[in-house]
């Protein structure tokens, strides 16, 4: 059966207005969205644009998450008698980043990096990637932070009382132990990056949102690249959520006693 | 005490929730509430209108129109002079005043509904709004979707580039081209190259006309196509930057008035009034206000 002549015939009873079967009208809309003229290709295009972004945004935002969430911990933790003002330069900047960030919308923010700082930019991905993992690393921060934080304040002082400098306490006792508390929260924010990669068709990133509006607007017909787009992305989180899932049942190993 | 508040808060998310819901539900006609959902761009409601396919009137001489007593019209106010915002935000414009006119022979009361482009077209093929005027050019796609009236004006594709630089219309397909979504600049544009165009890669759809225009004068892109009236108003606008529109057309085209498919009453209604507008020199006269003859 030679589909492409199917979907020809069936396009021209369209065109005349003749009321297609329900089957029939399914599979001419799919195909006119997925098939015609190799258009599955450019959701593929998309795609791969959209898990570079996630990467390198995620990669951005780990890296200035920790950062940022090191220096608000270490100024917190200080003892009253021995404060740095160099730890507290840092700490009022690591806190103006974090409140800028999450008080502006990423869409917003992306529109600036997009059109104002990297107006003459023609790498809509790495000006993306930028934006967003920026904007991810405030939130990252805050989860570190709380990860931190939740470790019991009886651990660091154990490891003090051991003779262990702040850095090895940090790095040999609670940093590990943080971790298992961190990672549904971390999890949670790389979905959240994923799916907001969608916003960078706002500059005019070629990203999968971007090529399902353009071919919805080849073909005036917008359910079906609309619906196959929110697929795929339904089953890259799908992935992404088990894979996690993978992760934290092995660190939970250790609980059972 | 605590079990009344709970569910005291229960009951006002629950009634929130049925106020929000539903398509020109009692509740919530014309209370001023955004447009019904469009898909894609930003879309917002001029004149508090509810919207939505629900309520429809039958009017004297035999069409029906999606509100009673109202002419929708589902526009993208970012087409300097056939449509924008003034200073106020009330969309002006060559297209806002024919639909004016139009309304005014019909005996209807004129509600425009700004929004994106494709979202505007989308609005006349789903019966959210009654009839759709951005400048819309009339296209064998198109066709197959939405009917048209009868043209009322000619629209060229013009190419703007930067003064000085190197672009001609041959070597347009090693460029990067800016367009807006949706509109036939882009759909042309980015065809594949035995089409005529120059496929994807070179191509981008930008939200605005606007927007593509900014990009191109900051460097993103190479050239914008898009249709001559506003590239000449944003050239103008952007004299600063010094853009210029290259010698010859890309595309000629014809703009009409799309409506949704089957509407046979309410296009012949429409198509009428602006015949008549045509033949009593009110259209030219609206016309000539905003294009000064050059």
């Amino acid at each position: 059966m030679d589909w492409a002549q199917y979907y020809a015939q069936l396009s021209e009873m369209a065109r005349a207005g003749q009321e297609l079967g329900f089957f029939d009208n399914f599979f001419r809309l799919f195909y006119q969205a997925f098939i015609e003229g190799n258009r599955w290709q450019l959701y593929l295009r998309g795609l791969a644009v959209t898990l570079q972004l996630t990467v390198i945004a995620l990669c951005i935002g780990i890296v200035l998450g920790v950062l940022v969430a090191v220096v608000r911990t270490a100024h917190d933790q200080q003892r009253l008698g021995r404060r740095s003002m160099f730890l507290s330069f840092c700490n009022v900047l690591c806190q103006i980043y974090t409140t800028v960030i999450r008080g502006t919308p990423m869409m917003v923010q992306l529109l600036i990096w997009g059109f104002v700082i990297f107006s003459s930019s023609r790498n809509k991905t790495m000006v993306g990637a930028l934006g967003i993992g920026i904007n991810s690393g405030a939130y990252v921060a805050e989860i570190v932070r709380a990860g931190l934080m939740s470790v019991d304040g009886g651990q660091a002082e154990a490891g003090r009382s051991l003779g262990l400098n702040y850095f090895d306490t940090m790095r040999y006792i609670v940093i590990p132990q943080a971790f298992k508390n961190i990672l549904p929260a971390l999890g949670n924010e790389f979905i959240v990056l994923f799916k907001d990669t969608s916003l960078v068709s706002a500059i005019g990133g070629a990203e999968l949102i971007y090529y399902a509006k353009a071919v919805g607007s080849k073909t005036f017909e917008v359910m079906f690249p609309y619906l196959g787009v929110a697929v795929i992305y339904l089953t890259a989180v799908l992935i992404l959520t088990w894979l996690q899932g993978k992760l934290e049942r092995r660190l939970r190993q250790s609980d059972r006693r | 005490m605590k079990k009344i508040l709970a569910f005291a808060m229960a009951a006002a998310m629950t009634l929130s929730l049925a106020a929000c819901g539903g398509n020109g539900g009692s509740a919530s006609s014309n209370k001023g509430s955004a447009s019904a959902s469009t898909p894609g761009s930003v879309s917002g409601s001029q004149s508090g209108s509810a919207g939505g396919g629900a309520v429809s009137g039958q009017q004297g001489s035999g069409f029906t129109t999606v509100e009673a007593g109202k002419l929708h019209m589902s526009t993208n106010a970012e087409f300097p002079p056939y449509e924008m915002l003034d200073d106020a935000g009330n969309p002006i414009g060559i297209d806002v005043e024919v639909a004016q006119a139009i309304a005014n022979k019909l005996g209807l009361e004129l509600v425009v509904d700004d929004m994106g482009f494709d979202a505007a077209l989308l609005a006349v093929q789903n019966g959210q709004s009654d009839i759709a005027m951005a400048g819309i050019t009339v296209s064998e796609d198109r066709l197959a979707k939405m009917d048209f009236t009868d043209s009322y004006a000619t629209g060229v594709q013009v190419v703007i580039v930067k003064e000085g630089s190197d672009v001609t219309m041959d070597n347009l397909g090693e460029k990067m081209i800016g367009t807006q979504m949706g509109t036939t600049g882009y759909i042309y544009a980015s065809d594949t190259p035995d089409n005529g165009g120059y496929g994807e890669d070179h191509v981008i759809g930008y939200e605005t006309g606007a927007v593509a225009v900014q990009a191109l004068v900051s460097g993103q892109v190479d050239a914008v196509i898009i249709d001559n009236l506003p590239a000449q108003s944003y050239v103008e606008a952007n004299a600063a930057a010094g853009l210029t529109i290259l010698e010859g057309t890309w595309v000629e085209e014809d703009y009409a008035i799309a409506l949704q498919k089957g509407n046979t009453e309410l296009m012949a209604a429409v198509n009428g009034a602006l015949n008549e507008l045509k033949a009593d020199g009110t259209f030219q006269g609206i016309v000539d206000k905003y294009i000064t003859a050059d």
